[in-house]
């Protein structure tokens, strides 16, 4: 019992995490038909921002993640500027120009701030509490409605205001929306920021939970991949529906699947990565993607 | 065409006589990495055979582990030669594409890579995952080297040899298929698919056997590296290397035989040249690169002298016309 509650704690924790990541990925896809594998490494640019701020006590915990939504928020202004907006609608060349960028934000952050030392990154709210019996330090429960207060921004930006509608007009159909006097231009920046800012605050948030070292993104990007997908490539809604499917599945499948077999943490990934494929091969669009 | 055709044999026939002398020209540390390279040739060369048919993959380096692990199991728990086994590891590597081509088929372009990278990623966490028979994440020791009767290929100019004659093999054999009609077949399907199907031909056929070809020469590179290495590990085969070949790729070029080997050979040699000064900058390096050949140089290296024959021509021209004005 008090298994089955700490795993489905920690699945909604991851549920919440997968959702700032995919909704992010897809968000970019949506807007500029761009596959940005990069998307990983503006996540761990974000925890990086944290460790450097906070944890070396220059700024406080909020204020920290805010910095790294910032900043990583420029360097994917700068990429959609740089590399995304000659390639828009080239998903391949797009897709393998992000590849560069990896190596790029690996390496200068590996080399800045070094590989081997662990990045210790002090809890920022202490304690936990005690929900019978299953322990939830705060510092991983304060993630959840953080998380749920940004994917409700973001849905009220998109719904409410006008530059979020020009963002979903563009989404849809880009020539129209170039027609009613849209600048795609403008909307991608736009989009590139949110999604950006979206992976740096995921990051910051994580940096305390996670280990944090320059090679974090790759699961994160995995993680992000395989919910976009089964989402359905696009769609901020099937990005939301499988993120809960996929936290959930990694929580349960690390808790309880036996040891003696292979490695937990591994297999949960394994199902994750042969349920995207499969879905791929069945469903190309997804739970709730629009046709391909 | 018969023309061009023999000059491609003899461009492979020189490129392996240089190969031939390197023992007697270079020390031994510069031999392994020229040895490394060969065998990094066998891979992209693979690769493009698929690239050909349109199709960019994420599982390669994957296909190639499978190559690896088998030949390394096979050998070691079993005590079978290298020479059975690492042509097994191939056929192993083939026949796991024969039986997920169907499924990865279906997929075309982004949702092709993104796919083949799911497919890759499961199998490569299998090696890490299971302890048996994989070895798990400390990876699988204790490979056995090769050897015929009781020479041994175990210092570094032998197996040097060793990897030279299976490389050039290969290249020769995934040569023949590029001129064939099969290769031209596949790059028909790449630029004109429609077309080729109206045409009666058949796409998917075509595409199965790319891949199933391609997969069988990555799990021979995959068997010459493990023994080499007498380590198989996960991380050998993970996204970074599979990025690598990628880059090599793309940079190089897909539209000809050569343009993949220009690739590896360019940037490994740059690479090995700069080592000390680069350092750890080495992936940000080929990061830049990638992104600075994608925009300068889209055709690739293979594109260059048909690129400089225009510049001169446009030089020429215009020299011309300012000397009639």
């Amino acid at each position: 019992m008090e298994l089955a509650l700490q795993q489905a704690l920690n699945g909604a924790l991851l549920s919440v995490f997968y959702a700032v990541m995919a909704i992010g990925f897809t968000l970019i896809f949506g807007v500029m038909g761009i596959v940005n594998l990069a998307h990983g490494e503006l996540y761990m640019v974000g925890a990086y921002v944290v460790w450097l701020t906070y944890a070396q006590g220059i700024l406080p915990f909020p204020l920290a993640v805010l910095a790294g939504a910032g900043i990583v928020a420029g360097i994917g202004i700068g990429m959609e500027r740089a590399l995304f907006r000659p390639m828009r609608g080239n998903v391949l060349m797009g897709a393998i120009l992000s590849v560069g960028m990896i190596f790029i934000l690996q390496v200068f952050v590996a080399t800045t701030w070094h590989v081997g030392l662990m990045k210790n990154i002090p809890p920022a709210i202490k304690g936990s509490v005690e929900m019978f019996g299953a322990i939830a330090p705060w510092q991983r429960l304060v993630v959840i409605p953080s998380a749920v207060a940004l994917i409700g921004g973001l849905w009220w930006f998109l719904r409410r205001t006008k530059q979020g509608q020009a963002l979903r007009a563009v989404a849809q159909d880009p020539e129209a929306a170039t027609l009613q006097g849209i600048s795609i231009d403008r909307v991608g920046i736009i989009a590139m920021a949110i999604a950006a800012a979206l992976a740096g605050v995921a990051g910051g948030l994580m940096a305390p939970i996670m280990r944090v070292d320059p090679y974090m993104g790759h699961t994160a990007l995995i993680m992000a991949l395989m919910v976009t997908i089964v989402g359905g490539l696009g769609s901020i809604e099937g990005a939301l529906v499988a993120s809960f499917i996929y936290g959930f599945l990694v929580a349960f499948v690390t808790g309880y699947f036996p040891k003696e077999i292979a490695s937990p943490a591994t297999m949960a990934i394994i199902i994750g990565a042969l349920l995207m494929f499969i879905m791929l091969a069945v469903r190309p669009r997804g739970i709730l993607g629009r046709g391909t | 065409m018969v023309r061009k055709i023999k000059g491609g044999y003899l461009g492979l026939a020189v490129l392996f006589a240089m190969l031939a002398a390197m023992p007697f020209i270079i020390g031994e540390y510069r031999l392994t990495t020229v040895l490394m390279m060969m065998i990094w040739v066998i891979v992209v060369v693979s690769y493009r055979l698929l690239a050909t048919t349109g199709e960019f993959s994420l599982g390669h380096v994957v296909v190639m582990g499978i190559g690896a692990y088998s030949s390394a199991i096979m050998s070691r728990n079993m005590g079978m030669s290298f020479w059975v086994t690492a042509p097994l590891g191939g056929l192993i590597a083939a026949g796991f594409a024969a039986a997920t081509a169907r499924p990865l088929f279906r997929m075309k372009g982004m949702y092709f890579l993104l796919g083949s990278f799911a497919l890759g990623e499961a199998i490569r966490l299998c090696f890490r995952g299971f302890k048996e028979p994989f070895g798990g994440e400390g990876g699988f020791w204790y490979v056995p080297t090769p050897s015929i009767g009781s020479f041994i290929f175990s210092d570094t100019i032998s197996y040097f040899y060793l990897v030279l004659g299976v490389t050039a093999a290969c290249l020769f054999i995934m040569y023949r298929i590029d001129q064939s009609r099969i290769g031209k077949a596949m790059v028909a399907i790449h630029s004109q698919d429609s077309l080729c199907e109206s045409l009666g031909i058949n796409i998917l056929g075509y595409k199965t056997l790319a891949y199933i070809t391609a997969s069988f020469f990555a799990g021979i590179a995959g068997a010459l590296l493990g023994h080499y290495m007498t380590t198989v590990s996960p991380p050998q085969f993970a996204i970074g290397p599979m990025l690598l070949v990628l880059i090599w790729v793309v940079v190089g070029g897909t539209n000809t035989f050569w343009g993949p080997i220009a690739g590896v050979f360019t940037l490994y040699t740059i690479q090995e040249t700069l080592r000390g000064v680069l350092v750890e900058w080495m992936p940000m390096f080929y990061g830049i690169i990638l992104i600075a050949m994608v925009f300068a140089l889209p055709g690739g290296l293979e594109s260059l002298p048909a690129r400089i024959a225009e510049w001169r021509k446009a030089r020429r021209e215009k020299l011309a016309g300012t000397g009639a004005g």
